[in-house]
C-alpha cells in the first residue's frame, strides 16, 4: 500500500509526493499542501478521524478520506 | 472641515487572520449588519473616517483563503471583486494577513494583485511574529509585490493610523503581474477579455473558472463562457491547481528573501500542550461536556433576574395603558396585541445574549475548532459534520441565529440536515412551557438530598430534544440525496485570549438578527393571534357579561374576579375557542381538551404564549405568576371523570408535544429564506408536527 498523510503516526515527517483526488487536491493546494513540502503530522482525534497535520508551520485538520488521497514520501 | 470625498474599501483576508478585531477598530459602533442583494450572506458594513477630507465606507468581507469559494457566504467574495458595476465594488482593498501564516495569506493577495486592484497589504499580529522569532523585511515585501505594507496589531490598535493613512493616500494597483498565461489557455482567455472588453487577464481566467459563481452575468453570457472553455478546451480544476502552484512558487521566492529569520519551532508550544490535554480521548470530551454544562447552568443563572424584570416591566405597562387609554378596538389591540407581543421578543434577549457571548468566547479562544475536530467522527455518524456542533449549540438560545451559522457548513446536505433538525433542540421560548408543567406535574423533592427531582426532569426533557435531533438527522441521512463533494479541510488557529470588543459585537449581532428577522413575525402573528382569540360572533360577544352574571349570580365574586370570569367567556367564544372546540376530537387521544387546544394554537406565535393563554383561559387575568396558575391548574377538575384534569398523563404528553412541535412561525420563514423554496420548512412542519402527536399520543395512553 502506498504511504499517504492517512497512514502517518503522530509525530511523523514526510514530503508530499502528489494528489490522488483532482477536485480536492485544489483545496488542499490553496491550503499549502504543495508537492515537495514537509508535512509533519502532529496528531489524531480521539476516533482516530479527523487527524492534526502541520503544513509550513500551519496547523490544519483533516478527515482521514482527504487525508488518504495526499500520497507522501518519508 | 468638509469631508471631500467618500471611498469604498473592502477588508478580505483569510479566517483567523484577525480581520473583524480590524474592521471592530476601524468602525467601532457605527458599523450595520445587512443582506447583499438578493442573497442571504450578512453584509458587515461601517463607516470610517481616514482624514479631514476623506470618509469611508469599509465593508468586511467573509473569511476567505482564496477568490474559489467553499461555502455559501465565501461566493459574494469572488462575484463583489469581479464586478465593476456592483454597488459594493470597492475603490480601495485591504488585505489582511497572519504575520505568522504569511505564506498561505500571501496567495489571496497575488490574485487580487491580478485582479487588477488597488490593495494595500496589513500584516497583522505582529506581536506574535515577534515573539515566534520571525524577522522580516517589510520593505522589500513591499517592493516585490509593489504594494504598501503596514504592519498592524489590530488587537491594541497598533498601525491603524498608518492603515488608514495609506488607504486615504494615492493608492495605484500594483504593476505587477504574477500569474500570466500558462500553455494552452490564453485563446480561451482572450477571446473571453476581449468578448466582455475587460481590462485583465486574470479577470477573464476567473470568468472561465467559476462563471457560475459570478452571478452578475446572464444567462447567455455564462452559455457563451462555457462554450468558450470547451471549444477551447479549458480544464478549469487543471488551471486552477496549476495556478496555485505557480503562486506559490512565487511567493516562495519572495519569501527566501523577504524572511531575515525564520520563526522557532517552539512558539506554539503553548498551543501544543493545551492541544495533548483538550483533544485528548477521555479528557478532550469530559472538557468539553464540563464547559457545555457549565455554560448551560450561568445561561440560566444570569438570565433569570433581566427576565423577571423585563415580564414584569411589560405586564406593568400593559396594564397601565389599560387604565389609560380610551377603551376601543385599536386601544385594545396596543395594549393587549402588540405590547405583550414586542414583551415577548424582548424577554429573550437575555438568554439569547449571554449564550451567544458564551458561544463567541469559544470561538474568538480557538477552542471552538478543536470541538469541531473532536466531535466531526461522532457528527458524521448522524449525516452532519463537526460544524454543525456550533449551530445545535445556539439552538439552546434561538433557532433563527443557529439555523443562520449553518452557513460555514460546506456540505450541502450536512447544512441541510443540520438546518432540519436545529428546531428539535429546546429553545428559550420552550422553558416557560416547561417551568410550568414540570411544576405541576413533578414533585419538589431531591433524590439523594442532592439532585432535585424538577431540575432533573427538566434537564431530561433538554436531553430528549438533543436525542431526536441526531435520530432524525440519522433517518433524514438516507433520505437526501448528496448532491455535491464534503470538504472538511479546516484551520487550528492558535489558542488566544478572546477579545472582549469582538464577543461584544458578535453578542449585538446576534441580537440584532434575533429582534429582526424573529420579531416582526412574531408581532404580526401575536396580533393575529389576538384578534382571533378577542373576537368572536357578535351576540355571543355582546351577551358574555350578562351570560356571565347569570351563571355566577350565586357565587358572589370580587369585581376582579367577574372580569377574569367574562375573559375566560369570551376566549371560550371567540374563534381561537371555536377553533379549540372544533380540534378537540384530534387532540382527545392525547389527552388535551379544548382549553388545551385554543393554547396550543395561540402558541403558534411563539411558544411561550401558553402561559399566558392558560393563564386568561382559567379566568386568572393574564399577569398572574406561575405558582398562582399551577395551582389553578392542580385544581382543575376534569367535568367528565370528576378527577383533577392536569393528571400526569396529561401533564407528561403535554411536555412531549411541546418538546417536538415545530411551533414557530419565524424558524419556518428563516428556513424557507435559507433553503430556497417551500419544500422544506413544510417537511419539517409535518415531521416534527407529526412526531409531536404520536409521541404524545402515545405517552398518554401508555400513562392513563
Amino acid at each position: 500500500m502506498d504511504k499517504t498523510v492517512a497512514t502517518m503516526k503522530p509525530g511523523e515527517a514526510a514530503v508530499i509526493a502528489g494528489f490522488s483526488d483532482e477536485p480536492l487536491s485544489v483545496k488542499l493546494l490553496e491550503m499549502g499542501f504543495l508537492p515537495g513540502n514537509v508535512v509533519v503530522f502532529n496528531f489524531a482525534a480521539p476516533l482516530g478521524d479527523p487527524v492534526c497535520v502541520n503544513i509550513s508551520g500551519f496547523d490544519v485538520s483533516l478527515r482521514l478520506e482527504e487525508a488518504a488521497t495526499i500520497s507522501v514520501i518519508d | 472641515m468638509a469631508i471631500e470625498r467618500r471611498l469604498r474599501i473592502a477588508l478580505v483576508g483569510k479566517p483567523n487572520s484577525g480581520k473583524s478585531s480590524l474592521f471592530n477598530a476601524l468602525t467601532g459602533l457605527k458599523q450595520k449588519i445587512g443582506n447583499f442583494p438578493g442573497i442571504t450572506v450578512d453584509k458587515r458594513t461601517g463607516s470610517c473616517q481616514l482624514n479631514d477630507h476623506t470618509e469611508a465606507d469599509i465593508i468586511d468581507l467573509p473569511g476567505i483563503y482564496s477568490l474559489y469559494p467553499r461555502t455559501l457566504d465565501e461566493k459574494i467574495v469572488v462575484e463583489i471583486l469581479t464586478n465593476k458595476k456592483s454597488p459594493d465594488y470597492p475603490d480601495r482593498i485591504a488585505v489582511i494577513a497572519d504575520a505568522t501564516n504569511l505564506r498561505n495569506c500571501l496567495l489571496l493577495l497575488t490574485q487580487l494583485i491580478d485582479l487588477g486592484l488597488p490593495v494595500v497589504l496589513g500584516l497583522n499580529m505582529m506581536d506574535l511574529a515577534a515573539k515566534s522569532g520571525l524577522n522580516l523585511d517589510v520593505k522589500k515585501l513591499s517592493a516585490l509585490f509593489d504594494v504598501p505594507v503596514v504592519m498592524l496589531n489590530a488587537r491594541q490598535g497598533f498601525g491603524i493610523d498608518e492603515l488608514k493613512r495609506q488607504l486615504a493616500g494615492n493608492l495605484k494597483p500594483s504593476g505587477k503581474r504574477i500569474f500570466d498565461t500558462l500553455n494552452g489557455m490564453s485563446s480561451a482567455v482572450n477571446a473571453v477579455k476581449e468578448h466582455f472588453t475587460l481590462s485583465s487577464f486574470y479577470e477573464a481566467f476567473q470568468y472561465l473558472q467559476q462563471p457560475d459563481n459570478l452571478k452578475f452575468l446572464s444567462g447567455q453570457e455564462k452559455d457563451f463562457i462555457k462554450r468558450v472553455a470547451s471549444e477551447h478546451s479549458f480544464f478549469p480544476h487543471k488551471y486552477q491547481g496549476a495556478e496555485t502552484i505557480h503562486r506559490y512558487g512565487y511567493i516562495q521566492e519572495v519569501l527566501d528573501v523577504v524572511v531575515v529569520k525564520s520563526a522557532k519551532q517552539n512558539w506554539k508550544v503553548g498551543t501544543n500542550r493545551l492541544d495533548k490535554i483538550l483533544t485528548h480521548r477521555i479528557w478532550g470530551y469530559v472538557i468539553f461536556l464540563v464547559i457545555l454544562f457549565s455554560i448551560f447552568q450561568s445561561v440560566f443563572a444570569l438570565a433569570q433576574l433581566p427576565m423577571d424584570a423585563i415580564d414584569r416591566g411589560f405586564a406593568d405597562l400593559s396594564a397601565w395603558l389599560n387604565a389609560r387609554l380610551p377603551s376601543g378596538p385599536l386601544f385594545e389591540l396596543i395594549s393587549n396585541g402588540i405590547v405583550p407581543g414586542i414583551g415577548g421578543i424582548i424577554i429573550f434577549i437575555p438568554q439569547i445574549a449571554i449564550l451567544f457571548a458564551f458561544i463567541s468566547m469559544l470561538e474568538e479562544s480557538g477552542y471552538m475548532s478543536r470541538v469541531v475536530f473532536l466531535m466531526d467522527k461522532v457528527m458524521r455518524h448522524f449525516g452532519l459534520s463537526g460544524r454543525s456542533v456550533v449551530p445545535l449549540m445556539s439552538g439552546l438560545a434561538c433557532a433563527i441565529p443557529a439555523i443562520m451559522a449553518t452557513r460555514t457548513i460546506e456540505n450541502w446536505k450536512e447544512r441541510l440536515i443540520t438546518i432540519f433538525v436545529t428546531p428539535l433542540m429546546s429553545c428559550s421560548a420552550r422553558l416557560p412551557v416547561f417551568a410550568i408543567l414540570v411544576a405541576l406535574i413533578i414533585p419538589d423533592i431531591r433524590i439523594f438530598g442532592l439532585i432535585g427531582l424538577q431540575g432533573a426532569a427538566l434537564m431530561g426533557l433538554y436531553l430528549l430534544g438533543f436525542i431526536a435531533a441526531l435520530l432524525s438527522a440519522l433517518l433524514l441521512k438516507s433520505f437526501v440525496k448528496n448532491t455535491e463533494r464534503s470538504f472538511f479541510i479546516m484551520e487550528m488557529p492558535t489558542y488566544k485570549v478572546p477579545k472582549w470588543s469582538n464577543v461584544g459585537f458578535t453578542i449585538v449581532e446576534k441580537t440584532k438578527t434575533f429582534v429582526l428577522q424573529a420579531g416582526k413575525i412574531i408581532v404580526a402573528v401575536s396580533i393575529i393571534l389576538w384578534v382571533l382569540a378577542s373576537y368572536g360572533p357578535k351576540e355571543v360577544m355582546n351577551q358574555a357579561r350578562q351570560v356571565v352574571r347569570e351563571q355566577t349570580a350565586d357565587q358572589q365574586l370580587t369585581e376582579e374576579q367577574f372580569e377574569n370570569s367574562v375573559a375566560a367567556y369570551k376566549l371560550e367564544h371567540s374563534y381561537a375557542g371555536t377553533i379549540g372546540k372544533f380540534m378537540e376530537p384530534i387532540i382527545k387521544p392525547l389527552g388535551f381538551d379544548w382549553k388545551i387546544g385554543i393554547a396550543l394554537i395561540t402558541s403558534f406565535a411563539a411558544r411561550e404564549v401558553f402561559v399566558s393563554t392558560i393563564a386568561t383561559i382559567y379566568s386568572l387575568g393574564s399577569a398572574e405568576d406561575n405558582v398562582t396558575i399551577r395551582n389553578r391548574l392542580k385544581d382543575e377538575i376534569n367535568p367528565e371523570t370528576g378527577q383533577p384534569q392536569f393528571t400526569p398523563a396529561v401533564g407528561f404528553s403535554l411536555l412531549i408535544f411541546y418538546v417536538f412541535a415545530m411551533q414557530c412561525m419565524s424558524t419556518l420563514a428563516i428556513v424557507k429564506r435559507e433553503t430556497k423554496g417551500w419544500k422544506w420548512p413544510l417537511l419539517q412542519l409535518f415531521y416534527m408536527s407529526g412526531l409531536a402527536y404520536t409521541s404524545a399520543l402515545i405517552v398518554f395512553q401508555l400513562l392513563s
